[in-house]
């Protein structure tokens, strides 16, 4: 019977490809939507995936975001290293500056300032020069998105410089790093040569990264430096959802793309609902004819049940392939828009589970119909 | 009515396949209540052909629902086939109507997604068949009825006398011992309608077989062993063909 229900479902191909791709449009839509604005989110807190040696990170309690800070004069430094249980703990400037290149344009960018002795945060990969060249004078590395921000879609070239604060900084070094949740260049550099490439003010330090010793957990190490130095400590984790809640409480980012998402759910569920239902309609008679010759309601309900799942199946896959086909040749483009977007496998899971819904719910509502069907219909 | 048939008693002797004793239906309530049948008494012997005749409306369909199992009588007794129908019930009901009934629908009512085949093949998967070997014998069905050469043609390819072969093949597949038709020529021009009848005639009637044929067209009776005429719910006469005179039906 279940090669009967598959024969029945793919008998008329217009209205079968029309429920797949009803499915289909609607997993698409839900699935890249949602990821755009899952990538988005981890954006905003993009420093903190590049910075991934601190298993703490110290603020100032006025801290909003990750980008909305206020400064801490430097003993706020040897405090935190005082608290029982710190392995070390590093400053980090963080803030953003205009940069004026050659030809006189100008453009806004994120420094990163890492501690001159250990460079701790500094990037993990890097595409051309070597770590140590940061120590040059003038040294800044940058991300590579951000130098064809700069100079455009050019060959890579170390040695160019930029201006900052009316300081000179020579490109030494250009590495990888996450996407920024503005689409500005993420220049490194060291604390020190930071502190010159930003406009004067009293305090410029911007949080302490700390590790814990062993034995001792992230969240207990930030529990003591929050009590015995009145700053703000969230382990990392923390500090990511942190700066995400921010967002998603002072944005219009969520609302706008729930209603994309939703519209996604509504279009699919519509489309895949209503041709579901008039296939099961237009089947009527043979699904009499069925029950008149001796299939039970139970199979007859599971037919329907096989072919929803199959078409739900079917969608689902075209689905997810055209969003994931999507983000591959956005990310192969290198689209700076959508740079590092991809669909991750909790938007995959939440798509699947929204499409069940809705070919369940498109299979129930043709269930009902064949199940107070009178065999005797057919003799009519 | 053809000469060829004559009055017989309702009560018959011999095997019976159908027995309906005091058979009623009643549709709606109240002012609107319908009384499709009321107080059918007829057997249905097995080796026959029996015509159910009448005018639209008068309860003949709604007379084989009943007996194949399809709704259930408002009063009244029907015994199908040894056993009575207050026994067979819900998937005893659907069992039974799987392994013993065959239908032939006035519409055909074949499954256009598949080929003739795999249409007549279709109370054999029910059965629990594989489907190759459903298949397969449902090609020999087919083939019996004259439509072997179109085992792989799908019911568009196919005109009304063949769909209605390729019908009555499947109705006949898993060998069931009562054939209900219901209009089974309603549909078709007159030389079809022909074939057809004889069709039913040549391969469907054979011992601990009963067929049931519910139409309205006056040249199918000559393929008929017995005629049971209906009008407004009641049995107005059963004529059998070739018996000896018989008294009027008894009320």
């Amino acid at each position: 019977m279940n090669w009967l229900a598959w024969k029945m479902l793919t008998g008329d191909t217009a209205k079968y490809l029309g429920i797949v791709f009803g499915v289909a449009f609607g997993s698409l839509l839900i699935a890249q939507q949602s990821s755009i604005f899952v990538g988005l989110m981890r954006r905003t807190a993009s420093v903190m995936l590049d910075i991934s040696e601190p298993d703490v990170w110290v603020m100032d309690l006025a801290a909003k975001n990750v980008d909305e800070i206020r400064p801490m004069p430097d003993s706020r430094l040897y405090e935190v290293r005082g608290v029982p249980g710190v392995a070390w703990a590093v400053r980090l400037f963080k803030g953003q500056v205009r940069v004026r290149q050659d030809d006189g344009s100008f453009r806004q960018a994120i420094l990163l300032g890492l501690d001159d002795a250990s460079l701790v945060g500094a990037p993990r990969t890097l595409v051309m020069g070597n770590l140590s060249d940061i120590r040059r004078p003038d040294a800044v590395f940058v991300d590579k998105a951000g130098y064809q921000l700069l100079f455009g879609n050019v060959p890579l070239e170390l040695g160019r410089t930029l201006e900052m604060n009316d300081r000179r900084a020579v490109i030494t070094g250009i590495c990888e790093a996450h996407a920024p949740f503005q689409t500005f260049p993420v220049i490194y550099t060291r604390y020190s040569q930071a502190t010159q490439f930003v406009p004067s003010e009293r305090n410029l330090l911007s949080y302490i990264l700390a590790k814990p010793q062993d034995g001792v957990s992230p969240q207990e190490l930030a529990s003591r430096i929050d009590a015995e130095t009145n700053l703000k400590a969230l382990t990392s984790d923390e500090f990511f959802w942190f700066n995400i809640k921010y967002y998603l409480e002072n944005t219009g980012i969520p609302v706008n793309f729930g209603i994309t998402v939703a519209l996604g759910f509504i279009v699919g569920a519509a489309i895949a609902g209503q041709t579901f239902y008039l296939f099961t309609i237009e089947n009527l008679k043979q699904f009499g004819s069925l029950k008149a010759m001796g299939v039970s309601n139970l199979r007859i309900v599971g037919m329907i049940l096989l072919q929803a799942v199959l078409v739900g199946l079917m969608g689902y896959g075209l689905g997810i392939g055209m969003s994931v086909t999507f983000f591959e040749v956005t990310n192969a483009s290198g689209m700076a828009d959508l740079r590092g977007i991809y669909v991750p496998w909790q938007v995959m899971l939440i798509t699947a589970v929204a499409v069940g819904f809705i070919v369940i719910v498109a299979s129930l509502l043709s269930i009902r119909k064949v199940l107070v069907l009178e065999p005797a219909v057919v003799f009519k | 009515m053809s000469s060829l048939f004559q009055a017989a008693d309702s009560r018959q002797t011999g095997e019976t396949a159908v027995v309906c004793r005091g058979v009623t239906k009643e549709f709606g309530h109240g002012e609107t209540k319908v009384h499709a049948l009321r107080g059918i008494d007829v057997d249905i012997p097995t080796g026959e052909l029996t015509l159910l005749v009448g005018p639209s409306g008068c309860g003949k369909t709604t007379l084989i629902s009943i007996i194949a199992g399809l709704l259930d009588p408002t009063a009244g007794d029907v015994t199908l086939l040894g056993q009575s129908r207050k026994h067979l019930r819900g998937s005893k009901l659907i069992q039974f109507r799987a392994e013993n009934i065959g239908f032939v629908f006035q519409q055909y009512n074949l499954l256009p997604a598949l080929t003739a085949a795999e249409n007549v093949a279709v109370p054999l998967l029910i059965a629990g068949e594989g489907r190759a070997k459903a298949v397969a014998r449902a090609a020999e069905v087919l083939d019996q009825v004259g439509l072997g050469d179109k085992v792989n043609a799908r019911p568009s390819q196919l005109s009304g006398g063949q769909q209605q072969r390729v019908a009555i093949a499947r109705a006949l597949v898993h060998s069931p011992r009562l054939l209900v038709c219901d209009e089974p020529t309603a549909a078709l021009d007159a030389h079809s309608g022909r074939r057809v009848m004889q069709l039913l005639r040549d391969t469907t009637v054979q011992p601990g077989r009963a067929v049931i044929v519910v139409t309205h067209d006056s040249r199918v009776y000559e393929f008929g062993d017995r005629i049971v005429s209906v009008s407004d719910g009641r049995i107005q006469d059963i004529q059998v063909r070739g018996a000896a005179p018989l008294s009027a039906v008894a009320e």
